[in-house]
């Protein structure tokens, strides 16, 4: 379980703190997958940081009783020197794991081949991404927290990382953040909107979404109208 | 984690081909080379006995010690940040992991080269081992907080960072790589002698060819500025750790 209670995070600006959230109450149990909306910048990532413990809280406390990822993005966090045999062994250094079957996974579903002994800054950016994907699948956690996942890659290698994800990890407590309508419907049981730092919880969908619209500005009359338009 | 973080650091640092290594002893060799032909050549004038390889060695092995560390620290969250995602890895795992590189890099140039050099028939064995050792060790605490004390402040204030490298320069002519205290007028020795680097390797100098100079030092003045460094760079630090906001 993961459990934050009174959390909020203030940053930094040129005029002044401005508050990214604020009193976020939400606990997470084993195996619920979560999806999470919101406008660019209403805090959807911040609140992803702060439970994966990269960024401590100004306020509240975060409870974790679980292993929680890191936040799997695309980009991933490589050093352009190194090659992609050395990012994957850096990994299983820090977190503890053997080497050799993990890289032989990696080498499996990267699809990478001899590009594994080049440096990362030789990767197309759909290369970077299947490496950092397999990478983040290498080391087993209870919840994984996926920020923006499917933005890249072609339709064959989206298509094994959902295999990989939602139903090899289908147990697995989730939060996903994304702007596709289809991917959280089809992946989540609940919703959490983001709206100037506070979130709604919303178990229906349809419901989230033409709320989510209305943040955007970009409402629709009612929800009959909208669902035609997701078609 | 240090360690994976060390080994990293040194992949990226040194690249793959072993010619990267090599660079390590190169730099201060040729270094050392041209202060021992440029001191030669001009002895007639200054007439000194010290010996020119040991004082060349020992100053410019010293300068990288505290020069380095603080250079490598000053940008390293920067490139580092992407690291911060994994839990386990602190800013402070990042900056010892750079420190512990650097004085590695430092002291295994300094041993290879004193050994090389020894070979030659260009230098003679330090007089006492252990002091070239202590002050070493000295030097490589002072290094350590200074990098920390540069670190934690560039990365609050940006003008810091940016400040370091022509300050390092400055500070370079005082720190004795290429003086010893002795040969100062007595009131510019005073003054000299509150950069700490000084007087840590004058107690290294003191150790290796101690009998053929006057040493000047004062080891508790040089241990507390190290402690205060320390002290005030990890405190810094965490600041950071705390406030590691949004790129």
């Amino acid at each position: 379980m993961i459990k934050l209670t009174k959390v909020s995070k203030d940053y930094r600006t040129k005029v002044g703190w401005r508050r990214v959230l604020s009193d976020i109450d939400l606990t997470i149990n084993p195996g619920e997958r979560v999806g999470i909306l919101g406008r660019n910048g209403a805090g959807k990532s911040t609140l992803i940081r702060l439970i994966s413990g990269a960024e401590p809280p100004s306020a509240g406390t975060i409870e974790r009783n679980m292993s929680v990822s890191w936040p799997l993005a695309f980009t991933g966090g490589f050093h352009g020197t190194l090659t992609g045999a050395d990012n994957v062994r850096f990994i299983c250094r820090i977190y503890g794991v053997d080497f050799g079957p993990r890289f032989q996974f990696v080498k499996d579903f990267s699809d990478l081949g001899i590009y594994l002994n080049e440096p990362v800054a030789n990767y197309s950016s759909g290369m970077r991404a299947r490496l950092a994907f397999a990478i983040s699948m290498t080391i087993d956690f209870d919840c994984y927290l996926i920020d923006e996942v499917m933005a890249v890659g072609d339709e064959r290698f989206r298509e094994r990382c959902r295999i990989e994800l939602f139903e090899k990890r289908r147990d697995k407590a989730m939060l996903i953040v994304s702007h596709s309508h289809r991917y959280l419907k089809g992946n989540c049981n609940r919703f959490l909107l983001f709206r100037e730092g506070t979130i709604e919880e919303h178990e229906d969908f349809e419901e989230v979404y033409f709320r989510y619209k209305e943040t955007l500005g970009e409402a629709f009359q009612n929800k009959q109208q909208m669902l035609a338009a997701m078609q | 984690m240090i360690g994976a973080l060390f080994l990293r650091e040194m992949l990226t640092r040194y690249g793959r081909n072993n010619i990267g290594f090599l660079w390590l002893f190169l730099e201060p060799m040729m270094f050392t080379g041209v202060i021992t032909a440029f001191w030669s050549a001009t002895r007639t004038i200054h007439g000194s006995s010290i010996p020119i390889v040991a004082f060349a060695l020992t100053g410019y092995s010293s300068l990288l010690m505290w020069r380095n560390m603080p250079g490598r620290c000053a940008g390293a969250l920067k490139s580092n940040k992407t690291l911060l995602f994994h839990r386990q890895v602190t800013v402070l795992d990042v900056y010892f992991a750079r420190i512990l590189l650097e004085f590695m890099a430092a002291s295994t140039s300094f041993v290879i080269l004193g050994i090389i050099y020894t070979a030659m028939g260009w230098l003679e064995p330090p007089e006492d081992a252990l002091q070239v050792v202590g002050g070493w060790m000295l030097l490589g605490w002072f290094g350590a907080g200074l990098a920390l004390t540069v670190a934690g402040l560039s990365e609050k204030y940006e003008i810091v960072g940016k400040l370091w490298p022509p300050m390092s320069y400055l500070l370079m002519p005082l720190s004795g790589v290429a003086f010893i205290v002795d040969a100062l007028p007595p009131k510019l020795r005073e003054i000299a002698l509150y950069l700490p680097m000084l007087n840590a390797l004058e107690y290294l100098r003191e150790g290796w060819f101690g009998s053929l100079m006057n040493a000047h030092y004062d080891l508790g003045y040089v241990a507390t500025v190290n402690a205060v460094l320390t002290f005030a760079g990890l405190s810094l630090v965490r600041q950071t750790q705390l406030d590691t906001s949004d790129e």
